[in-house]
C-alpha cells in the first residue's frame, strides 16, 4: 500500500498495532447493532400501543356520532323527502362538531353498483378537506359490505390560510340509510394522529439519546477494560525487548494473583531460566577461552624450544651420519606440521568458544586474490601448476576482516593446488580463480581440474579432518582443518562457503561475502557450478 | 644475510638518543660481539635455547627468569636489545616493559604466546618496539633482532623542522623551543622518516619497510601503536594531531604547517 496518503497509512498502522483500538471499535460496532435492534423493537411496541388505544377511542367516537345521527334521522323521518337537504341536515352538525373536536367528515353516496364514489361528486365534507384522503380500499369495502370499518390513511386538508397539511390519521367509515330516498350513504370520519406522532417522535428522540449515551459508556468501559489487559502486555513487551537486548536482569512487576500476574510470574521464570542458561554458557565459553589461552601458552613455549633445537640440529645435519641427519630433517618437517596443526586447532577452539572477533574494514577482494596468488606461487611452481586469475576492472568491495578473508582464499587455493593434479599441457590453466561483485555481495571462486568430488562429498569437505580418500598420501601437508576454519570464517562474516565437484571433472569452491557484515545475502555474483562443467563431465 | 631493512650498515657508534639515557655500547659486524641481548623469560629451557641460538649468531646474552629482578639485571648488563616474555613470575612483562622504557630507549622485542589483538596492542602500547609470536623460527627471530639493532644512516648534519619541532638528525635529538623531547630510537626513526619527505603520504606498509625494516608486510598494528606513542610525546593535543597526520584509508604524513 505504498500509494496511500500518510494519514491513512498512519491510521492503518495504528489499527494493526493497537489491540485496544480494535477492542473498542468492535465493541462499539456490536453494541450499536444491539442497541438499534432493541430501540427499533421498543419503538414498534410503543407505536402499536398508542395506535391501538387511539383507534379504540376513534371507533367509539364515530359510533357515538353514528348513533346520534341515526336518532336524528329517525326523529325527522317521514317529514322530509328532499334527500340532499336531509343529507346536509344530517352532516352539518357532525362537521361542526368535527371542526371543534379536530376530526373531519365526508359523507359519500348513495352507494350503488358503479356509482357513489366520492370522486363522482355529490359528497358532503368538512371545509378544506381533500376528499381523496379517504382511502380507496375503504370505499371499495363499502361497495360490497355494509358493516363499519376503519383503516389508516393520510389526511390532506387546506387550512384557513391556504397551506396544505398532510398528516397520518385513522379513517372510520359507517353506513347510514337516508329515509328521504331510502339510499345508503357512507359517513367517513377522518381522525388525525398528530398527537400520537408527536408522542412517538418524543419517545424515539429519548431512545436515540439513551442509545448514544449508552454507546459512549460502552466505549469508555471497553477502553478501560482493554487498557487493563493491554497495559501489562505492553509492559511485558518492553521487558522482553530489554531482555532480548541483553539486559538479562530485567523482570516484570507482579501484582495480585490474576491471569496477568500469573503471566508475569511465568515470564519472570522464563527470564530467570534464560539468564541462568546464558550465564552457564558464558561461563563455559569463558572457561573454554581460558583453557584455549592456557593450552596455547603452555604448548607454545616448549614447542618454541623444540623448534629452535630442531633448527640447530637441522643446520648441522651435514655433520651427522646419514641416519641421524635424516632424522633431523624429519624432525624439522614434522615440527612444521605439528605447528600448523596446533595453530589450526587453537583457531578452531577459538571459534567453538565463540571467542573469534571480526576486525572489519572495506576489503577489495581483487587485491586479496592477487596477494594470495602471489604468495602461493612458489608452492604452485613446485607442483608445476599454473594459476590464472580472472578479475573485473572495478574493485570488488566487501566489509570484512582482511586477515580472515586472506586465510579463506589461501586455504581454498592451497587446497586446489593440492588436488589440481598436473595438467596434460593442453589446458589453459590448472586452477582458475575468479572474482566478481555486485552491489549486495562479492564472491571468489577457485576452480580446479583435478580428481573432483564424488556426489555428497561437496558438503563433507568442510568437516574437520575429512579426507576424500583415506588411502591417499598426505604429502600436501594440510592439517585437515583448513576448510573447516574457512567455513567458520565465512560464517562469521555472514557469508557462504560452498563446494561443487564432479568425479574426474574437478571441483569449484565459492566464497560469497555480503557487502556489509551480517547483511542480507540472497545470491552470489558468481555461479557455483562452473560454466565449463560439461566439458569434463565424462 | 637476507636484506631486512633498507640501511645496509650496522657499524659505528650507537648514539645517545636523548639526555637521560645511558650510552649504548657499540656494535661491530665483523667482530665476535654483534651486540648484547638480555633474555627475560621464566622458561629455563627456552631461555637457554635462545642463548645458544643467539650465541651462534654472534650475540652476547644474559638471562633473567623473574620479572621483579629484571630491571636490576637490565641496569647491570646494559643490553643493546631486550627479549621479553609477557608471562613472568614476580612482575608481568607489561610492567617490566614500562619500567625499562621509563629509563631507556633500548629496543624491546616481546615474545608472546598469544596472537590475540589485545595482548599485542597492550604490549606495544607499554613501550615494546616489536613482537614475535611463539612458536617462532630462530631465523625469523634473529632477523627481527637485526632489524631492530640496525639504525638509519645519519645523512650529513641536517636539521629538520616539523611544525615547531627541531630535529637534529646527527645528534639524534628532538627539541621544541629548546626543550628536549625523549624519543626511543624507533620513534625517532619514524619521525625522521616522515619529516624528510614532508609532502609524501606513507602507507603503513611503506613505514614498516623503511622504519622497521620488514620487506614483507608484517602487522600494521605496529605502525598504529607507534604513531600513537609518538603523538603522545610530540603533539600538543594528541587527539587533534598536527605533527603526524592520519590520511584516512592511506597512511600517515608529516604536518604541513
Amino acid at each position: 500500500m505504498p500509494d496511500l496518503p500518510a494519514p491513512v497509512r498512519r491510521t492503518l498502522t495504528f489499527w494493526r498495532r493497537s489491540i485496544q483500538a480494535r477492542v473498542v471499535v468492535s465493541t462499539l460496532v456490536l453494541s450499536s447493532v444491539a442497541v438499534s435492534v432493541v430501540g427499533w423493537f421498543l419503538l414498534q411496541q410503543v407505536r402499536e400501543g398508542l395506535l391501538e388505544h387511539r383507534v379504540d377511542a376513534v371507533v367509539a367516537e364515530s359510533s357515538t356520532e353514528m348513533q346520534d345521527a341515526r336518532q336524528r334521522l329517525s326523529a325527522a323521518s317521514a317529514v322530509d323527502v328532499d334527500s340532499s337537504g336531509q343529507q346536509r341536515d344530517l352532516v352539518e352538525p357532525i362537521i361542526q362538531r368535527g371542526t371543534s373536536r379536530g376530526f373531519s367528515v365526508v359523507m359519500a353516496g348513495p352507494v350503488e353498483p358503479g356509482r357513489g364514489r366520492i370522486a363522482d361528486g355529490g359528497a358532503e365534507f368538512s371545509p378544506g378537506l381533500d376528499t381523496s384522503s379517504v382511502p380507496a380500499v375503504l370505499e371499495e369495502h363499502f361497495a360490497t359490505a355494509s358493516g363499519p370499518a376503519w383503516t389508516y390513511g393520510e389526511i390532506r386538508r387546506t387550512t384557513a390560510d391556504g397551506t396544505v397539511l398532510a398528516e397520518p390519521g385513522v379513517v372510520v367509515g359507517s353506513q347510514v340509510e337516508l329515509p328521504a330516498d331510502g339510499e345508503t350513504y357512507v359517513l367517513y370520519f377522518l381522525f388525525p394522529l398528530d398527537e400520537e406522532q408527536e408522542t412517538l417522535g418524543m419517545v424515539a428522540r429519548a431512545l436515540a439519546a439513551a442509545a448514544g449515551l449508552l454507546l459512549i459508556l460502552v466505549a469508555g468501559a471497553s477502553w478501560l477494560v482493554a487498557r487493563q489487559v493491554v497495559t501489562p502486555i505492553r509492559l511485558a513487551r518492553q521487558v522482553a525487548e530489554r531482555l532480548a537486548a541483553g539486559q538479562l536482569q530485567e523482570r516484570m512487576h507482579v501484582a495480585g494473583e490474576d491471569d496477568l500476574a500469573r503471566l508475569a510470574v511465568s515470564f519472570n521464570q522464563m527470564a530467570s531460566s534464560l539468564q541462568q542458561q546464558i550465564r552457564q554458557l558464558e561461563e563455559l565459553s569463558r572457561v573454554q577461552r581460558r583453557f584455549t589461552s592456557d593450552v596455547s601458552h603452555e604448548l607454545r613455549t616448549p614447542l618454541t624450544t623444540v623448534r629452535m633445537a630442531s633448527d640447530v640440529l637441522h643446520d648441522a645435519r651435514e655433520r651427522f651420519d646419514p641416519a641421524t641427519g635424516r632424522a633431523a630433517e624429519l624432525l624439522q618437517t614434522e615440527l612444521d606440521r605439528f605447528e600448523g596443526l596446533l595453530v589450526d586447532l587453537l583457531e578452531i577452539s577459538r571459534f567453538d568458544a565463540g571467542a573469534a572477533v571480526l576486525v572489519t574494514d572495506d576489503v577489495n577482494l581483487v587485491d586479496v586474490v592477487h596477494r594470495v596468488v602471489e604468495a602461493t606461487r612458489p608452492l604452485a611452481r613446485k607442483r608445476e601448476i599454473r594459476v590464472e586469475v580472472s578479475a573485473p576492472d572495478h574493485p570488488c568491495l566487501a566489509e570484512a576482516d582482511v586477515r580472515r578473508v586472506e586465510r579463506i582464499v589461501r586455504n581454498l587455493l592451497t587446497n586446489a593446488i593440492d588436488h589440481a593434479g598436473r595438467s596434460a599441457g593442453s589446458r589453459h590453466a590448472d586452477i582458475l580463480v575468479a572474482v566478481d561483485s555486485d552491489e549486495h555481495a562479492a564472491a571468489v571462486t577457485v576452480r580446479d581440474y583435478g580428481v573432483g568430488l564424488a556426489p555428497g562429498e561437496s558438503a563433507m569437505v568442510f568437516n574437520r579432518f575429512w579426507r576424500a580418500d583415506p588411502a591417499r598420501d598426505r604429502s600436501s601437508g594440510g592439517t585437515g582443518l583448513g576448510l573447516s576454519i574457512s567455513m567458520e570464517d565465512a560464517h562469521l562474516h555472514g557469508g557462504w562457503l560452498q563446494a561443487w565437484g564432479r568425479p574426474g571433472g574437478g571441483a569449484q569452491f565459492r566464497l560469497t561475502l555480503p557487502r556489509r557484515v551480517g547483511g542480507p545475502l540472497h545470491h552470489s555474483p558468481l555461479p557455483l557450478v562452473p560454466g565449463d562443467a560439461g566439458e569434463h563431465a565424462s | 644475510m637476507t636484506s631486512y631493512g633498507p640501511a645496509p650498515r650496522a657499524t659505528g657508534p650507537y648514539d645517545v638518543v636523548s639526555p637521560g639515557w645511558g650510552t649504548i655500547t657499540s656494535m661491530s659486524q665483523n667482530g665476535e660481539q654483534k651486540g648484547r641481548i638480555l633474555v627475560i623469560d621464566d622458561d629455563a629451557s627456552l631461555a637457554e635455547m635462545l642463548s645458544i641460538v643467539l650465541h651462534q649468531e654472534g650475540f652476547d646474552t644474559d638471562v633473567c627468569g623473574r620479572g621483579d629482578v629484571a630491571l636490576g639485571v637490565f641496569r647491570d648488563y646494559r643490553p643493546d636489545l631486550v627479549l621479553l616474555d609477557l608471562m613472568l613470575p614476580g612482575l608481568d612483562g607489561i610492567a617490566v616493559c614500562k619500567q625499562i622504557r621509563a629509563e631507556s630507549g633500548v629496543p624491546i622485542v616481546m615474545l608472546t604466546a598469544k596472537g590475540d589483538t589485545v595482548d599485542v596492542v597492550v604490549g606495544l602500547e607499554s613501550g615494546a618496539d616489536d613482537y614475535v609470536v611463539k612458536p617462532f623460527k630462530p631465523k625469523e627471530l634473529v632477523a627481527r633482532i637485526r632489524a631492530r639493532m640496525r639504525r638509519f644512516e645519519p645523512v650529513g648534519t641536517e636539521a629538520l623542522t616539523m611544525g615547531d619541532l627541531v630535529i637534529d638528525v646527527a645528534g639524534h635529538s628532538v627539541t621544541r623551543d629548546g626543550e628536549p623531547i625523549s624519543l626511543t630510537p624507533l620513534e625517532f626513526d619514524l619521525l625522521v622518516c616522515l619529516a624528510r619527505k614532508p609532502f609524501q603520504v606513507f602507507t603503513r606498509e611503506a613505514l614498516l619497510e623503511q622504519v622497521w625494516g620488514y620487506r614483507h608486510a608484517a602487522d600494521t598494528r605496529l605502525v598504529n601503536v607507534h604513531v600513537q606513542r609518538l603523538r603522545a610525546k610530540v603533539e600538543h593535543d594528541p587527539e587533534n594531531p598536527e605533527i603526524v597526520i592520519t590520511v584516512r584509508g592511506v597512511g600517515y604524513k608529516a604536518g604541513t604547517q
